[in-house]
């Protein structure tokens, strides 16, 4: 074995197991029987849900938490196979860069309730009668939500991996696929686990959203925390919500300390820095595990098993290589090429030529007017939103940011609360604007911002808290106060971050709108005007054309959005304000 | 030690050029008709300024990129991608920072399929050679520069290559790191103990390669060649000190000096013709202090250049692009491995701030043509603005992206401390604004 003739004294020690190893062996044990039970629900017929419907009573939530938790994991490791596939393809080869890139960009900004629409369909028809067939729709549905950063995150990484380093893997001879697990991958874990964090949190509010579906007729209530707060809505429980959201609690603290955590502190040695950085991340769980010694001893096979997979020598059409070919023999085949863009523009003009035979079959000019109205309409919300948003989170977050001690408790905080699933708060602002008779237009808008306003200000913590202390005291020796200090000191050093926080807030409202301008609450039903609701209404009726042209123009919107407003900002602030 | 005549040729290169596409229409030619051959038993010292094409020669020979035209065989093979028998030393180190020392050691043996056993055997030997003991579990970011560069030396010496590539490997090192890395390295040569043929490095060093190399071929730039093939023949271990190591280490500054001039076109006093000229971005705080120091004692106007760049802590590239500079602006004039102050730069050293510049800016008008030519547009334009783009498409005619802009950036800098004009970085535009 490979760590036999390295440390030959530890071995006979390493098999005695140690009080460590008891602990680690009950979790690992846990999360196997979990796995399995949650499982088995899934392949009960569909007939089933009708025998044992959702209930509210709260016994049944550890189950439901099961489910809805396994649901996320599932669309997890889709999206992290999804990622590796998608990215690399896209990184390695040039023709394939020119399609899957701009696709991804527009994929990212698809509302993704949208998604579930189409597919509960396609997946009820795969596994007909059975419940599997509607757990994958909704996976699908989670898988959206996380997939897209996750993907662009790795791509932007692997074509960022150092010269040097790529150099030395190609003179070592290294074949591409051993490189990929070598150098790619171990490059673009940092950016990865980052992004999956992210996703996570953003999985919460869509797994929510997604469990009870209702596509024209069909409606299923999938077992879960999502059901069963769309139960408590309609039966007006709000002592069940109350259980909800303490038992989300619950399963978004155990999803942090059990598996996020240990991840952040392993994936420590991936960064990419030649220097140690002062604080490492740490976890009691990854500790826990390091300190046993049976599981360590038999985790060995596994590592030699991984390494030994990584080191098949499978050829790779590494971009060098193709350099290398291309620069001796004049430049790469520009017969294919044309070949290659003439096949791409001809399959996007049939599609855009179906997109416009489907829709005026049965949409008119005047659809479309009152599409974009609506959709303008959602833009307003969503800039009134951020703004406010910033108003209130950039000055407290600022406070907080520099005052070192308050911002490492508040910051596990805000993610947390990012990660709430804020749908679950809904009910709440529905009763309130029953009861004081409140306009919808306006009292519904905040729901939109409710989970994504976090962002805003974690990113300004992070920003104000690595704002140089130099520059603070320069600031102060030159009696730099009030509008002044803000203006010319902090504001410019915070401006990247605050950027960051903001693409993401308003990222995430676009795609809570559909969920937040329809809130009910029992029999209220609470509408607000704008592109979410004419979505979302379209949704109900089964009116496929027009969700197609819904979702169409708020993805035209989005994109533009970023475009022309959030790109030019990050560009400028990360040329101009970054520090350092 | 082997004896060279009954040796084949490790590496034969003949009439290698290569040439990079450029901002604009014609290729760069980089390497031009180079020839190299590389006998068992020897190290040489290609060595050259910065862009003189070394680095791109070494890249080809390790199967990086391919050359445009001629022969590149390693062991009578020609070269297509890394060939085997042939490992490199970066200047970066580029070591991987998520494997161990011993991970990092033993990846280019699992690249060649080598059981996991003799790997381990084989890569603690090279930890052990290398003096790399007991650091074997430590990740790259713990180590310091020069323990780090001995874990790029045992990465490449494992895979018991016939010839050894060295990038310029000492260059990232401090200076007391980098002689300790030297000698340890020449020691485990002359006592045969390192499992290679050969050794290639790139330098820019002129005292390292006459430390270390058996040959230096010394190479011109713009573009590439060889310029002359010098044999040491000292015995290991060098003394710098020795009067025979001082003649090499001068006669080679004094070639050196020699071949800088064809990159400066508009010392033969053509105007109008120099536009395409490389700047090397030296900042006029740098010059002022280099001509006080040249016209104070002892140099008092005339120094010679390996004294000066010992006094001064500075490589000998360094000192080059410093000299070139001052040599440009008339202020001085270099030959034969000397660089003495002209009339004007005396001058120079004794004036007061605003004099200096107006002072550097006459000089730059009448001995910088592409500054005259962006101040003359900049007079007869009415909105007395222009655009940076306007010029940097010029300058890209003549030399690569990489040179246009560093060459961009030391007309902004001279412009600005000589007042000749002002630049605007957002909008990226020249303009006459200045607040007088």
């Amino acid at each position: 074995m490979a760590f036999q003739d390295f440390r030959p004294a530890a071995l006979g020690q390493a098999l005695r197991p140690n009080i460590w190893d008891v602990v680690a062996l009950i979790l690992v044990i846990g999360a196997m029987v979990l796995i399995v039970y949650g499982g088995e629900q899934t392949t009960a017929p569909l007939s089933a849900l009708e025998v044992t419907p959702v209930s509210l009573d709260p016994a049944n939530l550890p189950l439901y938490a099961l489910r809805t938790t396994l649901r996320m994991l599932l669309a997890i490791v889709c999206s992290i196979i999804f990622t590796f596939a998608y990215a690399a393809l896209a990184a390695k080869s040039r023709r394939a860069e020119m399609v899957l890139i701009p696709l991804l960009d527009i994929l990212q900004s698809v509302p993704i309730l949208g998604f579930l629409t189409f597919t509960v369909v396609f997946f009820m028809n795969l596994f007909p009668g059975r419940v599997f067939g509607a757990e994958l729709a909704c996976v699908f549905a989670i898988f959206t939500s996380q997939a897209w950063n996750m993907t662009f995150s790795m791509y932007q990484s692997i074509r960022n991996v150092p010269k040097d380093l790529e150099e030395a893997s190609l003179s070592f001879h290294l074949s591409g696929w051993q490189r990929f697990w070598r150098l790619d991958v171990p490059f673009a874990m940092p950016g990865l686990i980052w992004n999956t964090m992210m996703s996570m949190s953003g999985g919460w509010f869509f797994v929510v959203a997604s469990e009870a579906i209702t596509v024209g007729n069909t409606t299923v209530m999938l077992p879960g925390i999502g059901s069963y707060v769309a139960l408590g809505i309609q039966k007006q429980d709000l002592p069940a919500i109350g259980y909800a959201i303490l038992t989300m609690l619950l399963v978004i603290i155990a999803y942090d300390q059990l598996l996020f955590r240990p991840v952040v502190a392993w994936a420590d040695k991936f960064r990419f820095e030649q220097t140690a950085s002062a604080s490492a991340p740490d976890s009691w769980m990854l500790d826990l595990f390091r300190r046993t010694r049976a599981l360590r001893a038999l985790s060995v096979p596994f590592a030699a098993l991984r390494r030994a997979v990584s080191n098949w020598q499978i050829a790779w059409p590494a971009r060098l290589k193709l350099k290398m070919a291309s620069r001796g023999s004049g430049p790469p085949s520009r017969l294919v090429d044309a070949l290659w863009i003439a096949l791409v523009i001809a399959a996007t003009g049939y599609a855009a030529w179906r997109i416009h035979r489907y829709l005026s079959a049965t949409l008119g000019l005047a659809d479309l007017l009152a599409a974009v109205g609506y959709g303008l309409i959602t833009l307003a919300r969503v800039v009134v939103l951020i703004a406010l948003a910033t108003l209130i989170w950039v000055p407290v977050g600022v406070w907080i940011g520099l005052r070192p001690k308050l911002a490492e408790r508040i910051q596990p905080l805000a993610q947390f609360l990012a990660a709430f699933p804020a749908n679950l708060a809904f009910p709440v602002f529905v009763v309130v604007i029953v009861r004081y008779g409140l306009n919808p237009n306006i009292w519904l808008s905040p729901l939109m911002i409710l989970g994504t306003q976090w962002y805003i200000l974690f990113n300004v913590i992070a920003g104000a808290s690595a704002f140089p202390t130099d520059l603070r005291e320069a600031a102060g020796s030159f009696h730099l106060r009030g509008w002044r200090w803000w203006i010319k000191v902090i504001l410019p050093g915070i401006f990247p971050y605050y950027i960051t926080g903001a693409i993401t807030a308003s990222g995430g409202s676009w795609n809570a709108s559909i969920v937040a301008e329809v809130a009910s609450w029992g029999d209220t039903h609470l509408t607000a005007t704008g592109i979410g609701a004419y979505i979302a209404a379209a949704t109900e009726t089964g009116d496929f054309p027009r969700v197609v042209l819904g979702i169409a123009v708020m993805c035209i919107l989005v994109t533009l959005f970023n475009r022309l407003l959030w790109r030019p900002l990050y560009a400028f602030g990360e040329r101009r304000l970054r520090l350092g | 030690m082997l004896d060279l005549a009954t040796q084949a040729s490790l590496l034969d290169i003949r009439n290698v050029c290569r040439s990079f596409p450029k901002g604009s229409g014609a290729d760069l030619l980089v390497l031009e008709r180079v020839d190299l051959t590389i006998h068992a038993g020897e190290i040489v010292g290609l060595l050259g300024r910065s862009g003189s094409g070394k680095s791109t020669l070494l890249r080809i020979i390790a199967g990086l990129i391919a050359p445009s035209s001629g022969d590149a065989r390693c062991r009578g093979e020609t070269i297509k991608g890394p060939p085997n028998g042939v490992a490199m030393v970066f200047q970066s180190f580029a070591l991987f920072p998520w494997l161990t020392v011993l991970q990092n050691v033993e990846l280019g043996l699992e690249a060649l399929g080598i059981d996991s056993a003799e790997r381990r055997t084989r890569a603690l030997a090279a930890i052990d050679l290398i003096g790399l003991d007991g650091f074997e579990s430590a990740y790259p970011k713990e180590l310091s520069g020069g323990m780090r560069q001995r874990v790029g030396f045992a990465r490449a010496l494992v895979v018991h290559p016939d010839l050894l590539l060295m990038d310029e490997p000492f260059s990232a090192l401090d200076v007391l790191t980098a002689e300790t890395l030297r000698t340890d390295l020449i020691d485990l040569w002359i006592e045969g103990r390192l499992p290679i043929k050969s050794v290639l490095m790139v330098t820019h060093n002129i005292e390292e390669a006459v430390l270390m190399c058996d040959r230096i071929l010394v190479f011109s730039s713009n573009p590439g060649r060889v310029a002359a093939e010098i044999k040491i023949d000292l015995p290991h271990p060098r003394n710098r000190l020795d009067p025979t190591f001082r003649q090499l280490v001068d006669s080679i500054y004094a070639r050196m000096t020699q071949r800088a001039e064809p990159k400066t076109p508009a010392i033969e006093g053509i105007h109008g013709t120099g536009v395409g000229m490389i700047l090397n971005h030296i900042s006029s705080n740098v010059l002022s202090g280099l001509i006080e120091t040249l016209a104070g004692p002892p140099y008092n106007g005339h120094a010679d250049l390996p004294v000066l760049a010992n006094h001064l802590q500075l490589e000998a590239d360094d000192i080059f692009h410093l000299g070139e500079a001052l040599q440009l602006l008339r202020f001085a004039q270099l030959s034969e491995g000397d660089l003495m102050l002209t009339d004007a730069g005396k001058r120079f050293a004794h004036l007061e701030t605003d004099a200096r510049k107006k002072l550097f800016a006459e000089h730059l008008l009448n001995f910088v043509p592409v500054i005259g030519l962006i101040r003359r547009v900049l007079d007869e334009r009415p909105s007395h603005t222009a655009p940076a783009a306007r010029f940097r498409n010029e300058l890209e005619d003549y030399m690569s992206e990489d040179y246009a802009d560093e060459t961009l950036k030391t007309i902004v800098s001279w412009g600005r401390y000589s007042e000749l004009f002002a630049y605007d970085e957002q909008s990226e535009l020249f303009s006459l604004e200045n607040p007088h």
